[in-house]
């Protein structure tokens, strides 16, 4: 799914830079298949990639390690919860099929242009794109009550909740906060499927709705969501940090705590979307303020992860070193929030490429640089093999070099008022003379995209190549590296009991060696 | 960084401007700051063979005071950006000063349409002038405007007077400006509002007073009451 939606990326970012000519691999690009491919790029990397490989793939895979337990809570929920996210990839792919193409109104689908076909002249495609969206979210659900459950009742004995990997706290406070904000959204999306259906009117004045009541409902669970995928990769730069650093994670508990303030207040932030969508002006001062808040609890976090590489013993394997770019650069994205979250320079600042550098700032280094610092960081766990690390390196480089040359622009442009989800930026006179930005984010993605070539070949050709590890060539102390590489059925020879928390690098009382395993007398 | 915004010609861009470039200064420091503490770190605790890793949990006060001192700092910074922009806000979008003139401004799948008081001032007469696409103001006069749409959201956007406000249909929501200098400025939508919102642009013109009430003279074939 990555892949097809670097594709739509590739489509319309070269449309953009050479307006009106074939893109190389596809052809003629209109301004509907423009907006469908804006649409479904960012449906895509959401909810199709980010959310599964955060959420499920990671957390599947290590929670119930981390925790000590066989596996996880409930096996057939977990496989039902797979097939139903299966069958709602399908019907999304599907969606490109459909006589009127795929949905192109927006991954906010925003009524009324999403409620009435009308309006697009798109019919399947929208059917398809809520009945896939709900689907995936109801198998995100199920998995969520997986984790939280595996967690509270299956950790192995001694594991107390403050001796749980903040990758397992990140995991359930992410579990929690989608839980919570999912239901107005789902409910937000049948309504609008009634209207689509049968102009039902709940978003459509002419019936006496109202179009920003969908909004209101989309923002509040969108919001949270951010966090629902930040939270995993915080969590998994947390594990790496330590470990290449050979410290205990600073400030362990602070952590927890300042996460789930940032949890709490991301429930009260949302109206922060739409500050100038029409909504009473006296709303946004509160929304304003609680918006700017949550950098503090994040800052702590940062800060932290900062404070444990002082007076370390850093080593720059890949996996550290994407640890260390996704923290590098989601700070960009980080303080680049503050602009949108005050009123004020979001009048100017809103609906403009500005926004775009803003959000790709903060959900690329998660959904991607953290995901890739967490493959080369398992991987000897998941197939009892290394990843080649020069190849991982070059990997690292280029995605960094890339992604920035992709993005950078974009702030510029923003601030020269380049608007959001027009298909040819050359039929505006004001943005003529920044056109060649256009051309270098362009190339930046092309670099980037075939960046990853290394990757995916260095991926599978260490499956056979890659130098053969034991339990713990990282010489780690959480739980997962005592199981065997793969872990077999049931993960652990003998059952784990674990005697201390699961950071304790390099302590003075240790001898001879710089570590401890959580599970060792 | 600021250098990147269009001329102002509005009466409170340079608020906009402003808050932009308080918080650009405030967390552009944070960021070097961080940024560089974090290279620093990096390279400074390389790994050596001299040198081991110090045993340090954070869990004391007195340690955590490292990360808690920067954040109850950018706390500080936090209500302060919120002290700037707060009136900013309030000037724009709250209250509305009495208006020299309105205008109606109507979104519709992909034109502007736009209804300017005729020589009477006042909206709702026979002699308001109806255009697509363009609206023409009288320069330095408090103009309130009433922002409708048709169809979908659209979203109304002068990047020369800072101004962006989403038209919602079935509300009529208002808002104002002030120009403060004569051209010709781009005026465009900035809300997906179909396929062809990439083409939905149109022009501000800003007149001064003579060249204003000729305008509204060539123009008496627009008028809406007019029978020809």
């Amino acid at each position: 799914m990555a892949i097809i939606g670097g594709y739509l990326a590739y489509l319309f970012r070269y449309q953009l830079a050479f307006p009106n000519e074939p893109v190389p691999g596809y052809g003629l690009v209109g301004p509907d298949q423009y907006n469908s491919f804006v649409t479904m790029h960012g449906t895509i990397m959401v909810f199709w990639v980010a959310m599964p490989i955060l959420l499920s793939g990671f957390g599947n895979f290590l929670l119930p390690l981390m925790i000590g337990a066989g596996d996880m809570a409930f096996p057939r929920l977990n496989m039902t919860s797979y097939w139903v996210f299966f069958l709602s990839t399908v019907v999304l792919l599907l969606s490109f099929f459909v006589p009127g193409g795929s949905f192109s109104g927006g991954w906010t689908i925003y009524p009324p242009l999403s409620a009435s076909p009308g309006y697009t002249g798109v019919i399947w495609g929208g059917h398809l794109w809520i009945l896939a969206v709900a689907l995936e979210f109801t198998s995100m659900l199920m998995g969520g009550i997986n984790f939280l459950t595996t967690t509270v009742a299956m950790r192995a004995k001694g594991m107390g909740l403050f001796r749980l990997p903040i990758f397992v706290w990140m995991i359930n406070i992410a579990s929690i906060l989608f839980m919570f904000s999912v239901g107005p959204l789902i409910a937000g999306a049948f309504m609008l499927l009634a209207d689509r259906l049968f102009d039902v009117g709940f978003y459509l004045p002419a019936s006496g709705g109202d179009p920003l009541l969908f909004q209101h409902l989309f923002w509040f669970f969108g919001h949270p969501e951010v966090y629902v995928l930040l939270l995993p990769a915080l969590g998994i730069i947390a594990e790496i940090f330590p470990v290449f650093s050979r410290k205990p994670l600073f400030g362990y508990r602070t952590i927890i705590y300042s996460t789930l303030v940032a949890g709490l207040l991301s429930f009260i932030v949302w109206a922060h979307h739409q500050f100038i969508s029409g909504i009473d002006p006296r709303l946004a001062a509160p929304f304003s303020v609680t918006t700017i808040l949550i950098s503090v609890p994040f800052a702590i976090t940062l800060f932290a992860f900062i404070a444990t590489l002082w007076r370390g013993s850093i080593r720059l394997t890949t996996s550290m070193l994407f640890a260390l770019g996704m923290l590098a650069e989601f700070l960009v994205g980080g303080v680049t929030g503050i602009f949108n979250g005050s009123t004020a320079a979001d009048i100017y600042i809103h609906d403009t490429l500005f926004v775009v550098a803003h959000f790709h700032y903060t959900l690329f280094p998660v959904t991607f640089i953290a995901t890739f610092a967490g493959i080369y960081y398992w991987y000897p766990k998941m197939f009892g093999r290394f990843m080649n690390e020069t190849w991982g390196k070059v990997h690292f480089w280029i995605t960094i070099i890339g992604f920035n040359a992709v993005f950078l622009p974009m702030f510029a442009f923003g601030l020269a008022g380049h608007q959001r989800r027009i298909f040819d930026p050359t039929l505006f006179d004001y943005l003529q003379p920044y056109q060649y930005l256009h051309v270098i984010a362009t190339v930046g993605l092309i670099v980037m995209l075939a960046g990853q070539i290394p990757f995916i070949i260095n991926f599978f050709a260490s499956l056979s190549r890659g130098k053969v590890v034991d339990r713990n060539p990282w010489l780690a102390n959480t739980l997962e590296w005592l199981a065997p590489s793969p872990p077999g059925h049931g993960n652990f020879d003998q059952e784990p009991v674990v005697q201390r928390g699961p950071y304790e690098y390099s302590h003075p009382l240790l001898k001879e060696r710089d570590w401890i395993s959580q599970g060792e007398l | 960084m600021t250098s990147w915004l269009p001329e102002d010609i509005s009466t409170y861009g340079h608020g906009i401007d402003h808050t932009i470039r308080v918080i650009y200064y405030i967390v552009g420091a944070w960021f070097v700051l961080t940024e560089a503490v974090l290279f620093y770190f990096i390279i400074r605790y390389r790994k050596r063979k001299t040198t081991t890793a110090t045993y340090q949990p954070g869990t004391t006060f007195k340690a955590l005071a490292w990360i808690l001192l920067p954040a109850a700092l950018i706390l500080v910074f936090d209500l302060g950006i919120d002290l700037v922009q707060g009136p900013v806000w309030n000037e724009i979008k709250i209250y509305l000063p009495t208006a020299d003139q309105t205008v109606r401004i109507k979104g519709r799948q992909f034109v502007w349409e736009i209804t300017h008081p005729g020589a009477d001032g006042k909206l709702e007469t026979p002699d308001d002038i109806q255009i697509l696409n363009q609206l023409v103001v009288p320069v330095h006069k408090k103009i309130q405007f009433e922002l409708q749409s048709e169809d979908v959201l659209h979203s109304l956007w002068i990047p020369n007077l800072r101004l962006k406000q989403d038209a919602v249909p079935g509300r009529t929501i208002k808002g104002w400006f002030e120009a403060t200098k004569e051209g010709i400025y781009p005026l465009a939508c900035a809300e997906l509002c179909g396929s062809g919102h990439g083409t939905m642009k149109g022009q501000l013109q800003v007149l001064n007073e003579t060249d204003y009430q000729n305008w509204l003279k060539e123009n008496r074939s627009l008028e809406v009451g007019r029978v020809e």
